[in-house]
């Protein structure tokens, strides 16, 4: 049994321990937002917010977020209005989308930590987010793009 | 010849008659469980801290079990011991024990029925607590809800198991005396040494023993292996980059979280969240006491030297790259561990600092990453994934290329086959 909230909503699972989170969060919980990639942590489709932090939900036991805080995509911005998400839009930046919530949520994140992002910052945090239809450079630009929105706009809270 | 064997008969038969008479210890009479009411409220809070702040329920736990009472597995070169119940529960736990009985226990390592337990229970440290202490731990103890929970059997064998031969034990190595202060060290750090070589028993994890499992005073916190992770060194052969100096060792008691050293996992998890329930003064003295032992004391460490040296090696793995080790970093740990030119950000736990690192051997990393950190372990509220479909092979070349990159340490040998051992261990380590 494992206690969390995820995008403010208290859940108690009845999977087992080490059930992968990702599993969870979309059979369990239902929110098929969040994607499943490689399985091994090594694409980033399954990202996620656990307290805050990106986090790869397909490697990360259920039992280790017993008490935290998750945020999915569906929870980043209650009107999908998150500056990463705009940036997306108005960029344009998926092709076939597969990848697209787990890129968001790592940038989104990672613009916690960096708000003002080099490209060499954006190269190695969002490195480990595959996409396999190469949109790396609007990628970038989108995230550069949500940053310096983020920089102009109100001081707002962001995610989780 | 036979005169001879008669008087070396005769010699033994004494020697076991006085060796009887030192191991032999008189039950203390059992009583009637006192009821919780006779205990006044703030003794028992009081008690509660001191428990909490020396982990009695972390082994005296099994996993998934009734807090207090008993069976958490502890392997050791001389078998597996289980922990006992001691919950007030008369027939299986300590229900029927007087205080002075549980005091003896504390003290000298003895059962209310006299029999001789364990080094496995740190009455070696134990022994410096005051009366009042071991008077309040009894009474939050006593204070608990009785759980009927036998004792399981330990699987030493003959003749260690023969617990009178603890007695032997205790003549070589266990030299009660209790805590002396030192005044000319202030009153923060005797504070800090009353509890870290007390209450905490610190050095039952990161003292080296010897090969009858006595801690050896003359390499007191010089780190050691200990439930298959390595208790780091805290005196001054720690091989951290940068120094632990008194802030750190505060922040990282008490929170779990240290921003250049990273975060509490492992055997040192469960110590953070006991930690907790002292006063923030009684953190800061063990941190003073810490920095004392670790000769930081009163010297200003200036990270900056250090943090630069850490921020230069993190562009390894970071850019276009064709080694594998430096892709799989890439691709599984640089979008948490990078830290960029600002400096080193909370929560981005910088590797070329960590300890898992320059330790000579290569187990904690490899614990860290096979098993990840829970939410409840390290920083709260976050985890750390577990990279448990690496194989052996992978999670080998990641930390060899670790410790290339980040470290000015020879490298590590055998690392596969470490991995291997390390992952048959499982994840709880017991």
């Amino acid at each position: 049994m494992t206690s969390f909230t995820i995008n403010g909503k208290a859940v108690r699972i009845a999977a087992d321990d080490d059930t992968p989170l990702l599993w969870v969060i979309r059979d369990e919980v239902g929110l098929t937002g969040t994607k499943f990639g490689c399985g091994i942590g090594m694409c980033g489709a399954c990202t996620v917010h656990v307290g805050g932090r990106a986090t790869r939900s397909c490697i990360t036991p259920v039992a280790a977020v017993e008490g935290a805080e998750i945020t999915t995509i569906e929870g980043l911005d209650p009107a999908a209005e998150h500056p990463v998400q705009k940036a997306w839009r108005n960029l344009q930046v998926p092709q076939c989308g597969y990848c697209q919530s787990g890129q968001i949520m790592q940038a989104a994140a990672m613009l916690k930590d960096f708000p003002d992002p080099t490209d060499a910052d954006i190269d190695a945090v969002m490195t480990g987010n595959l996409c396999r239809c190469m949109t790396y450079v609007r990628i970038r630009t989108a995230v550069r793009q949500a940053a310096s929105d983020m920089a102009k706009g109100p001081a707002r809270t962001v995610g989780a | 010849m036979k005169r001879a064997l008669t008087i070396f008969a005769a010699l033994a038969a004494l020697g076991l008659v006085i060796f009887g008479i030192i191991a032999w210890r008189p039950a203390i009479a059992p009583i009637a469980r006192p009821p919780a009411t006779s205990f006044q409220a703030t003794v028992v809070q009081r008690g509660a801290v001191l428990a909490s702040a020396g982990y009695c329920a972390s082994c005296h736990t099994a996993q998934g079990g009734a807090p207090y009472a008993g069976g958490y597995a502890m392997p050791t070169q001389f078998g597996t011991i289980y922990s006992t119940n001691i919950t007030p529960d008369p027939e299986t736990g300590i229900g029927n024990w007087s205080e002075a009985a549980f005091r003896r226990a504390m003290r000298d390592g003895v059962a209310r029925d006299g029999s001789h337990l364990f080094p496995a229970f740190p009455f070696d440290h134990f022994n410096k607590l005051t009366d009042s202490d071991i008077a309040a731990i009894y009474a939050f103890l006593m204070s608990q809800p009785a759980v009927k929970a036998p004792a399981r059997s330990n699987s030493v064998p003959f003749p260690l198991n023969i617990r009178a031969l603890q007695a032997g034990w205790k003549l070589l190595f266990f030299h009660p005396r209790p805590f002396e202060p030192t005044p000319a060290k202030g009153t923060a750090w005797n504070r800090g040494a009353y509890l870290a070589e007390g209450l905490s028993h610190c050095g039952a994890c990161h003292t080296p023993r010897n090969f009858l499992g006595a801690e050896r005073s003359d390499k007191a916190f010089a780190g050691a292996a200990i439930d298959n992770w390595i208790a780091p060194a805290l005196d001054r052969t720690n091989t951290s980059p940068l120094p632990w100096d008194k802030a750190e060792l505060a922040a990282y008691l008490g929170s779990g979280v240290s921003r250049y050293h990273g975060t509490a996992a492992g055997p040192m998890a469960p110590v953070v969240h006991g930690l907790s329930s002292l006063p923030p003064a009684d953190i800061e003295a063990i941190a003073t006491y810490f920095a004392d032992i670790n000769d930081t004391a009163g010297k200003t460490i200036d990270p900056a030297p250090a943090v630069a040296k850490a921020l230069a090696r993190n562009r390894a793995g970071t850019g276009l790259t064709y080694d594998p080790a430096a892709r799989l970093y890439a691709s599984a740990c640089a979008s948490c561990h990078y830290n960029g030119a600002a400096g080193i950000i909370p929560l981005r736990p910088d590797l070329s600092l960590n300890n898992a690192l320059t330790l000579d051997d290569p187990t904690n990393l490899i614990q860290v990453v096979l098993h990840g950190i829970n939410s409840k372990d390290g920083a709260p509220g976050v985890v750390m994934p577990a990279f448990s479909h690496f194989s052996d092979a992978d999670l080998a070349r990641v930390a060899a290329w670790l410790r290339a990159t980040r470290t000015d340490k020879a490298p590590w040998p055998d690392l596969e086959k470490q991995v291997a051992e390390v992952r048959a261990q499982g994840s709880e380590g017991k």
